[in-house]
């Protein structure tokens, strides 16, 4: 397969009042259309400074990004963002929000009607249809997210970049999002990029894992190719050893070999 | 307010709940009253006990207030009670469009009269200080080149700016108006300002990788996320103008309230002082309410 993203001897650094703070450095990663790849680490590792760079909303100081074999110039909705947060308008509905996400990307080829059913088919893609005339503060906080992965998934993104999609949500919630989020990508072979904290999401979800050292001037630390075969399922998984010996490998990294000092 | 949220939630049972969400002062009020909660078992009790617990203290407080003025009215002699008062604004109210001359109108002019100039001077106010707070908002330098200059002019007492309307306008109308503009165009100013400055980063961050354009991120993102800061500027500045004129009319005669107040002290009426009193805080209610009711209609569940 070929190399979708790549980032070649990615820096950044920010200006901070205690001067210059540098979050990365020589951060090399290439990953492969149709790859789900997650980048954990330690809180403040710069994990979430990669994500925003291969969205184009941070510009690298040093180093090149380069996705589909072009520089990373801006953000743009073929590399369409979930946040950690949702980050839905509050003043339109569950609709309206992917609406402006579909009109934005589609709204030149296609007619209203095409428009339509492209948001009614993201609403139901997340199991949303039933709430697509309510208002973000009328819903619950997955369903919020879902709404968000819906937006993001709308707009046919080459790479689905998710910041901790699933960061402010119960561990049940979290759970069921999660399945759900197996299912969307097996079945739409989509390219994604996710920051997490969390080591089960990790293995779950990504076909490799990236683990970062910790901060300041963070790197990748290791990859862990997960060759677990798919579809992938909670259940079975959770007497699989396979499963397992990823999981504990990733803890390891984390909690042996760069275990936060003072954090 | 609060008045209101109850009635929504005894009327539409399946609203109650978003409608508690934005009031932590209903589950507050139901803890004050612990005896009367018990009790609700048939629906007709259901839906009075909470109608009465809303109806009760405000009335009680209202009470309390004529029952003081009375006191007050008996021990001082030349303050009118409320029994006489009544009997005033009940001939004053039988005829209030009455028009004998410019200088004794029926009470209804003078109110609309004091509206009318409100109206414009606020109106200007929000055409200038909206606007102005946006770019105030959007661009540091400006905001940086003005905030000395509306720090320096914000705190002036309106009245003093009378007689400079006076000179500029040579006219008693447009220079109470011209007090209006300039004692509500700052809480517009600022409070847009702000607004423009608090919209999140995580919808501009939208906007971004949507690639959408200035116009559609004004239309989309910046006006409906700025407007509730916008509403409680309009509401504070209403206030004001509302404040000001009472006393800016008393200065420049005319037709209206403030003038009618003046008018009636001259001719020791005493009476419809008070009743003037009543009806400027009256006017002032009426507008914070419907200011407070738009505000909420726009602020889509983010709290005003």
């Amino acid at each position: 397969m070929e190399k979708f993203v790549e980032l070649q001897g990615v820096g950044k650094s920010f200006d901070s009042r205690k001067g210059r703070f540098v979050a990365l450095r020589d951060v090399n990663l290439t990953i492969r259309q149709g790859e789900f790849v997650s980048l954990i680490g330690h809180s403040g590792c710069g994990k979430s400074t990669v994500l925003n760079i291969v969205a184009g909303l941070y510009d690298p100081d040093a180093g090149i990004a380069l996705c589909g074999g072009r520089e990373i110039d801006g953000p743009g909705p073929e590399r369409a963002v979930v946040f950690q947060n949702h980050s839905l308008l509050p003043w339109l509905t569950c609709y309206g929000n992917i609406y402006l996400a579909v009109e934005k990307v589609f709204g030149q080829r296609e007619n209203k009607a095409q428009l339509k059913a492209r948001c009614e088919a993201a609403l139901a893609l997340v199991n949303l249809s039933h709430a697509s005339d309510k208002y973000p503060h009328e819903v619950s906080g997955g369903m919020k997210q879902r709404v968000g992965i819906a937006r993001a998934l709308a707009m046919e993104p080459k790479v689905l970049l998710m910041d901790e999609p699933f960061g402010a949500l119960d561990a049940l919630t979290r759970a069921n999002l999660q399945d759900e989020l197996v299912k969307i990508v097996e079945a739409t072979q989509a390219t994604v990029v996710m920051v997490t904290h969390d080591v089960d999401e990790a293995v779950l979800l990504s076909d490799r894992i990236v683990m970062m050292t910790n901060g300041p001037a963070a790197t990748v630390g290791e990859i862990l190719e997960v060759a677990l075969p798919r579809p992938r399922e909670r259940l079975a998984l959770a007497n699989d050893s396979a499963y397992h010996g990823y999981r504990s490998a990733v803890l390891e990294f984390l909690y042996q070999k760069h275990l936060r000092p003072a954090a | 307010m609060q008045a209101i949220k109850h009635e929504a939630s005894v009327v539409s049972g399946t609203e109650s709940k978003t409608v508690e969400q934005t009031l932590p002062a209903r589950t507050a009020s139901k803890r004050r009253f612990p005896s009367l909660e018990s009790a609700d078992t048939s629906p007709a009790v259901r839906l009075l006990v909470p109608a009465i617990k809303t109806v009760v203290p405000p009335l009680l407080g209202l009470a309390l207030l004529v029952l003081v003025w009375a006191v007050v009215a008996k021990s001082r002699g030349g303050l009118p009670g409320p029994l006489s008062t009544w009997e005033s604004a009940k001939l004053l109210f039988a005829d209030p469009f009455y028009r004998n001359g410019p200088n004794d109108q029926g009470v209804g002019w003078n109110i609309l009269n004091s509206l009318g100039r409100v109206g414009i001077g606020f109106g200007l106010a929000a055409l200038v200080g909206i606007p102005a707070g946006f770019i105030l908002g959007r661009f540091a330098f400006v905001s940086a080149m003005f905030a000395p200059v509306i720090s320096l002019l914000r705190p002036v007492s309106p009245l003093a700016w009378l007689p400079i309307g006076l000179l500029v306008f040579k006219a008693a109308s447009p220079a109470s108006i011209w007090v209006i503009f300039i004692s509500s165009v700052w809480p517009m100013i600022l409070n847009t300002a702000a607004g423009v400055r608090a919209v999140p980063q995580d919808y501009l961050n939208v906007a971004r990788v949507l690639r959408l354009s200035e116009f559609k991120v004004f239309t989309t993102i910046l006006f409906p996320s700025v407007l509730p800061h916008v509403l409680t500027g309009v509401r504070l500045s209403i206030g004001v103008a509302w404040l000001v004129i009472v006393a800016a009319e008393m200065l420049t005669g005319g037709v209206g309230i403030g003038f009618w107040v003046w008018d009636e002290w001259n001719n020791l009426n005493v009476e419809h002082i008070i009743i003037a009193i009543f009806i400027v805080g009256l006017v002032g209610l009426l507008l914070e309410q419907v200011l407070i009711l738009l505000a909420r209609r726009f602020s889509f569940g983010q709290g005003v």
